[in-house]
C-alpha cells in the first residue's frame, strides 16, 4: 500500500445500497484522513444518511469494501463498529432527558465505589466537569437534567460523549440542523477544538454551505448516490456547492413545466 | 424552538433579583419544596393534622399500629411497581402473585420441606411469573397493560384451583412467623427496609441508572448499548418477587393465607400510591420512597376516614375524591417547584 494510504481511517470503494427499486447508493467511493473533517452535503434524497448508517455498522452495503485503518472489514453490527472506533451521534442524540449531564455522559461507562457495587457518583460528576470545560462545552453544572438544556449543549454533550468513549472516527448527522446561529457556533467551536487535537476524524453531514465550509478541511457533494464533488474546503465555494444542486433542480424543473409552456 | 426559552435562564444565574434579605427560614422551606418528595410530605401532615383534630384516637399507640399495617404490603408492592413504570411497564398481576406465593409456600411445608425452604420456593415462582410476564412483554411485544391483565387472570384461576377456594392457617413456627410478619411492627419494618434498599438500587446503582434510561428513552439507551430487555425483564421479576413477598408477610400477620387476598385492590392502591408519589405512568420519572410517602397518604385517608365512622359507600367516594385532590396538589406543587428552579 502507497504511503498516503496508511493515514486513510476509512475507505469505501463502490459502495451500492438498494431499498427495492430505490438505489440509495451508487457506488460510493470517499476517504476519510486521519484528523480530518470531512463535510458530507447533498439535497434530501441523495443518500447521506444511508452512508452514515452504513459506516456506523446499521446498515449492510449490497455491494462496496470498506477499509479502517487500510484493513478490509464487514461492518457486521453497530456494537462492532464501535469497537472499531467508530461513534454516530444521531440528530435523536441518545441523551436521556431526566438524568443528569455527568450520568449521560458515563451511561453504561459508570464508575464504581469497588468493591461495592455502587456508583462512584462525585468521580463521574468531577470527570464530567473537567472534560467538558476542557472541551469549552458550557453548562450551567454536571448536575443539571439534560431536559433543562438547550439544543446546541445537548448536541454539544452527545458530542463530547461520543469522543469521551474514546471515539477515533466521529460521525454526525446533522449537528448543525435546527439551531439559531449562537447554537451553531456552541457545535462549531466544538467541532473546532476536536480538530486543533486532531486525536478523532470527522464526517459531518450538514445543510448550511457556509458553515460547512468554514469548519472541514474537505467537502463531499453526494448527488443520485454518487460522490459528485470532492474538493479541499479553500478550492470550493458555497455558489459552486449551490450551482451544482441547484441545476440539477432545474433540469428537472423544466422537464417537469415544459408541457406547461406549451400550452 | 421551546430549547431556546429554556436554554437562557441557566446562563445568567447572577443578575437575577434577589429579595432585599432573604430568610433563613425560607430558604430551607424553598430548599425543602425543590425535593420530589415535598408535596406529598406536607400533604401527610396536613392529614395527619387534620384527623388528629378530628379524633384524638389517630394518633394513639393503637391505630398507629393498625396503620402501620395498612402501609405495610402496599409500600412493598408499590416499590416494585415503581421500577416497572420507570422503565415504562406496569404489572398488574402482582395482587395474584400476592395470592400464590404463600400458598406455595404452604403446600411446601405440607410436603414436609422447612418453612423457610417453602418461602423461597414461593419467591421462586414469583420471580417465574415475573420471567413470564417479561418475556411475554419484550420479546413478544405485548404491551405490558396486556400481558399482565392475562396472567391477573391467569394466576388468580391457579390459585384458586390449587387451594380449592378455600383459606388455610400459616404453618406455625414461632420466631420465624414473629420476624415475617406476626409481631406487631415487623411488617412495617420489612417494608421501611425494602423502601430504603430499592431506593439505594435506583438512585446509587447501575441496575437504577439503566432503569431510568429505558423508561427516559427507550432507544437512546440501547443506542448507547444498555440492555433494555435485560433491564425491563428484570423489574418484572422484582416486582413480582416483592409482590410475593409482601403477600408471604400479610399471611403470617393474619395468620391465615386465603385465596382472595390481595387482589386488584391491592395492586392498584400500589399503583395510585406511586403515582402519588410523584411517578410519572410515561416512563423515567420516580421515587422509591414518593411511592413509600403515597401509599402512606393513602393509608392514612382509608384510616382516618374509617375512624370519623363514615360509612363504606361514601368512604369510596371520599377516597376517589381525596386522591383526585391529592394529584392536582402533587401536580400543582410540581409545576411550581420547577418554575421555582428557573
Amino acid at each position: 500500500m502507497s504511503e498516503s494510504t496508511t493515514t486513510e481511517v476509512i475507505r469505501t470503494e463502490g459502495l451500492v445500497k438498494r431499498f427495492g427499486a430505490v438505489t440509495a447508493l451508487n457506488g460510493v467511493s470517499l476517504y476519510l484522513r486521519q484528523g480530518e473533517v470531512l463535510g458530507l452535503v447533498g439535497d434530501n434524497g441523495a443518500g447521506k444518511s444511508t452512508l452514515i448508517k452504513i459506516l456506523t455498522g446499521f446498515l449492510q452495503p449490497d455491494e462496496g469494501r470498506i477499509f479502517i485503518d487500510g484493513r478490509e472489514v464487514r461492518l457486521r453490527s453497530v456494537s462492532y463498529a464501535r469497537s472499531l472506533g467508530i461513534e454516530t451521534v444521531y440528530q435523536d442524540l441518545a441523551l436521556v432527558n431526566e438524568l443528569s449531564v455527568y450520568h449521560n455522559m458515563f451511561l453504561k461507562r459508570e464508575t464504581l465505589l469497588n468493591p461495592l457495587p455502587l456508583l462512584n457518583n462525585w468521580r463521574m460528576r468531577r470527570l464530567a466537569r473537567e472534560y467538558l470545560e476542557s472541551m469549552g462545552v458550557n453548562i450551567p453544572s454536571v448536575d443539571t437534567e439534560v431536559a433543562q438544556l438547550s439544543g446546541g449543549q445537548r448536541q454539544s454533550i452527545a458530542i463530547a460523549r461520543a469522543v469521551y468513549s474514546r471515539a477515533r472516527i466521529l460521525l454526525l448527522d446533522e449537528p448543525l440542523a435546527a439551531m439559531g446561529a449562537k447554537e451553531g457556533s456552541l457545535i462549531m467551536n466544538l467541532i473546532r477544538t476536536l480538530k486543533n487535537e486532531g486525536q478523532v476524524s470527522i464526517i459531518m453531514i450538514a445543510h448550511n454551505y457556509a458553515q460547512v465550509l468554514e469548519i472541514c478541511d474537505r467537502v463531499n457533494l453526494l448527488q443520485h448516490g454518487r460522490i459528485a464533488l470532492d474538493k479541499p474546503a479553500g478550492q470550493t465555494s458555497v455558489e459552486e456547492l449551490t450551482e451544482l444542486v441547484m441545476r440539477e433542480y432545474r433540469v428537472g424543473a423544466n422537464q417537469r413545466q415544459q408541457p406547461l409552456a406549451g400550452r | 424552538m421551546a430549547e431556546n426559552v429554556l436554554s437562557a435562564p441557566p446562563v445568567q444565574t447572577e443578575p437575577e433579583p434577589t429579595p432585599e434579605r432573604p430568610n433563613p427560614w425560607l430558604r430551607v422551606a424553598r430548599l425543602f419544596l425543590r425535593q420530589r418528595e415535598a408535596s406529598i410530605v406536607v400533604v401527610a401532615i396536613a392529614l395527619i393534622i387534620y384527623f388528629q383534630f378530628s379524633n384524638q384516637a389517630f394518633l394513639s399507640t393503637q391505630n398507629i399500629r393498625t396503620l402501620s399495617q395498612f402501609v405495610a404490603a402496599t409500600a412493598i408492592i408499590s416499590a416494585g411497581e415503581v421500577m416497572l413504570l420507570i422503565c415504562g411497564e406496569i404489572d398488574l398481576s402482582v395482587g395474584q402473585v400476592y395470592a400464590l406465593a404463600p400458598f406455595i409456600m404452604y403446600f411446601a411445608n405440607q410436603a414436609g420441606l422447612p418453612l423457610l425452604v417453602g418461602l423461597i420456593l414461593g419467591l421462586i415462582v414469583c420471580a417465574l411469573v415475573g420471567l413470564f410476564n417479561g418475556l411475554i412483554t419484550v420479546m413478544l411485544k405485548v404491551p405490558s397493560f396486556i400481558t399482565t391483565l392475562g396472567t391477573l387472570f391467569l394466576i388468580n384461576g391457579l390459585t384458586l384451583t390449587i387451594s380449592q377456594g378455600f383459606p388455610v392457617l400459616t404453618p406455625s413456627e414461632g420466631l420465624i412467623n414473629e420476624i415475617l410478619g406476626h409481631a406487631s411492627y415487623s411488617e412495617i419494618i420489612w417494608a421501611i427496609a425494602i423502601t430504603i434498599v430499592m431506593q439505594v438500587v435506583l438512585s446509587w446503582t447501575r441496575w437504577g441508572l439503566h432503569t431510568v434510561a429505558t423508561g427516559g428513552n427507550l432507544l437512546g439507551a440501547s443506542e448507547v448499548g444498555v440492555n433494555v430487555a435485560r433491564i425491563k425483564i428484570g423489574n418484572f421479576m422484582l416486582c413480582s418477587v416483592l409482590g410475593g413477598f409482601a403477600g408471604i408477610l400479610e399471611a403470617f400477620r393474619i395468620t391465615s393465607i386465603d385465596p382472595l387476598a390481595g387482589g386488584t385492590d391491592i395492586m392498584f392502591m400500589a399503583v395510585a400510591g406511586a403515582v402519588i408519589g410523584g411517578t410519572a405512568l410515561t416512563g423515567g420519572l420516580g421515587t422509591i420512597v414518593g411511592a413509600f410517602l403515597g401509599t402512606l397518604v393513602l393509608s392514612i385517608l382509608r384510616d382516618g376516614f374509617t375512624l370519623l365512622g363514615v360509612s363504606a359507600f361514601t368512604f369510596d367516594i371520599i377516597l376517589g375524591a381525596a386522591i383526585l385532590v391529592a394529584m392536582i396538589l402533587n401536580v400543582r406543587l410540581r409545576l411550581w417547584r420547577e418554575a421555582g428552579r428557573e
